[in-house]
């Protein structure tokens, strides 16, 4: 085990921790603000990947296919939103869980219809494709850096849009008590709907990031949002703050838990048996960090209700 | 956080002021039963061997969302990782008989101890949350135990377990019948729902459902709803090791996949779907899944585009689930919610 080695798990960590957390974002404000279970998140950005492949197909160049894939998402959401959700932000949570699981089960299907069954890949774009010395020795992919990059100032971006406009003191206000904001004469609905169509589209965009280094392919955003969820809850349902520390903390510790599990456990085991357990319960990790943060803070790090 | 969902008015109605403590007669579930009794007899008229495993296999399954409805219906704890009980079960099968212990007498005790043991500690923990948090904790309990059943390498890992034949019956091989199978499961499907009921009915049931309403009102007469509520998870989490080990039998085999979230997903889906807190809603819900599931499958490889959208409307339009629309076809008073 080396530095180098080190470094760059930690950016690969990085990375998923930046990926999860544009899903995450949208979830949270969703469920913050709307106190609405949406477990077709992860379908939200598996369309967006698709999109993306697709588009980046019909234009030949990456960023001309993310230009399209981006407001084409968006359009999908506020379509969802239009048709099926707004009548169930009124309903209780086990309601939506169904409705939403229904959505999950219909849309992974369609995908299979519409672009097939078979995984699609799309090359990453030409620029981005070489890889970046970090430093002596360290080469890292800088397609992958761009993606840091991008989350990074995405992240920032959100930051401003929450903590300074007006719109972002609507959703923080909402996200504390949302009946309150509409009877101070904003229109509730209004805000659902940007909150919504703004999370459908930063899904979709975390699934075109992924389209060129994962393969796309139906049910890519099940497991996802699974692991989105942990995100939220570690970090305080509603708390755009606190998905990012979540985002990341989730990111490092399952890339870093996958890599160095085994090289743990392989003080106390012998070598074999050390790789194939540590490999196997590092997915556990996660959930650990999960169960232990709700035991001793059960609203998650930084609760926004009081 | 919104308070979780009151019971559906039409499937289970408010007991009648006079008789406090005593569950109204219900005929559906009667006959709900007497068909399942009837059914084998019905099944030799046609090919045996599938309807037979096909029935078999959703009155498993509606053991399982008996046991969700007990926690979710009455006690309003949506546990998202229900699954992993389902998978505990089976495995308590698999791992005896690849160890050579073949016998139910055996397998099924443990079972029932290593699902009640995991429920104590999981429920312990999880009790500690309300909400939507308690949905993801539990969530992620039931993926720990996904991943650890990944782990088992020496219990074929990922591929899962195929078992060499069914368990033995104190030493006889009676479950390789079909009929005798069957019959069983059926047993055990009417002894779990009546000790459910019994259980929903009792001072103990009406602490649970005390709690849901109002946990504040319940500890201010003296309950700790806690204790109630943690008695109730591993009752629940008993009963659906159970259906593990039926379902590990039933299919000869076991696998990761019976833990996986989706089947958690299902089994709330199922109690949703046929209706919440009457305990028979969860039979007719899990009895609707599979069999629109076999049903539609058989039609096109595309079912799923036809079942998605079925239980977006049924969310949309059918409150109080299938129990619901049934009873408000039947224009009782209330209908609907």
């Amino acid at each position: 085990m080396t530095l180098s080695l080190f470094l760059v798990q930690t950016l690969n960590g990085l990375q998923f921790g930046i990926l999860l957390f544009f899903i995450a974002a949208g979830l949270t404000l969703v469920f913050g603000v709307m106190d609405f279970i949406n477990l077709a998140h992860g379908v939200q950005y598996m369309i967006g990947a698709y999109l993306a492949a697709m588009f980046t197909a019909l234009t030949g160049n990456f960023f001309f296919g993310l230009m399209l894939a981006l407001p084409s998402a968006l359009l999908f959401g506020l379509l969802l939103e239009f048709l099926i959700f707004r009548h169930l932000y009124a309903r209780d949570h086990l309601d939506q869980v169904l409705a939403t699981f229904g959505i999950i089960i219909f849309l992974n299907q369609a995908v299979k219809v519409v672009w097939g069954a078979a995984p699609l890949s799309v090359p990453v774009p030409e620029i981005l494709s070489g890889t970046v010395v970090l430093m002596d020795g360290l080469l890292y992919p800088a397609y992958r850096l761009a993606l840091i990059g991008s989350g990074l100032a995405i992240a920032l971006i959100l930051y401003i849009l929450v903590s300074y406009t007006r719109i972002g003191m609507l959703v923080r206000a909402g996200a504390t008590n949302a009946p309150m904001v509409s009877a101070l004469g904003v229109d509730i609905s209004r805000l659902f709907m940007v909150v919504f169509g703004f999370g459908a589209m930063l899904a979709g965009f975390a699934g075109a990031m992924v389209a060129p280094i994962l393969s796309v392919e139906p049910g890519m955003g099940d497991n996802l949002l699974i692991l989105t969820f942990v995100v939220i809850v570690i970090g305080g349902i509603g708390s755009i703050r606190g998905a990012f520390i979540a985002a990341l903390l989730v990111g490092l510790v399952d890339t870093l838990g996958r890599i160095f599990g085994p090289f743990l456990l392989r003080l106390i085991m012998d070598p074999s048996a050390a790789s194939q357990t540590g490999r196997a319960l590092a997915p556990m990790l996660i959930y650990i960090l999960m169960a232990a943060v709700l035991f001793f803070r059960p609203a998650g790090l930084f609760p926004v209700r009081k | 956080m919104k308070p979780l969902p009151e019971p559906s008015a039409t499937a289970a109605p408010p007991l009648p002021a006079s008789r406090p403590g005593f569950v109204r007669r219900e005929w559906l579930p009667i006959i709900l039963f007497v068909l399942l009794a009837l059914l084998p007899f019905a099944a030799m008229l046609g090919p045996e061997k599938y309807t037979l495993s096909l029935v078999t296999r959703v009155m498993i399954f509606a053991l399982a969302a008996i046991s969700l409805d007990l926690i979710l219906g009455y006690g309003a704890l949506v546990s998202f990782g229900h699954a992993a009980f389902l998978g505990i079960g089976g495995y308590a099968v698999g791992i005896l008989a690849a160890h050579g212990f073949q016998d139910a007498a055996l397998q099924v005790p443990v079972a029932l101890l290593a699902s009640g043991l995991f429920a104590l500690l999981t429920g312990a923990i999880s009790l500690r949350t309300k909400g939507v948090y308690f949905i993801m904790i539990t969530l992620a309990f039931g993926q720990m135990a996904f991943f650890f059943a990944i782990s088992l390498s020496a219990y074929g890992g990922d591929d899962g377990l195929t078992l060499a034949s069914r368990s033995k019956l104190f030493g006889l091989s009676w479950l390789e019948n079909d009929r005798f199978f069957y019959g069983l499961v059926l047993a055990l499907l009417i002894g779990c729902y009546a000790l459910t009921r019994a259980i929903v009915a009792s001072r103990f049931g009406r602490v649970i459902r005390g709690a849901k309403e109002n946990p504040v009102r319940m500890e201010a007469v003296g309950f700790s709803p806690f204790r109630y509520q943690l008695a109730a998870y591993v009752i629940s989490g008993m009963i659906c090791g159970l259906a593990g080990v039926l379902l590990a039998n039933q299919a000869e085999f076991v696998a990761p996949a019976y833990m996986a979230w989706q089947r958690s997903g299902e089994l709330i889906v199922m109690v949703i779907l046929g209706g919440l807190a009457s305990l028979h809603g969860a039979i007719i819900g899990a009895a609707a899944f599979l069999l629109l599931e076999e049903i539609l499958s058989g039609y096109t490889e595309h079912w799923k585009l036809i079942f998605g959208p079925f239980l977006v409307l049924v969310v949309l339009f059918a409150r109080g689930g299938l129990l619901g629309i049934l009873a408000r076809v039947r224009g009782k008073s209330g209908g609907g919610r």
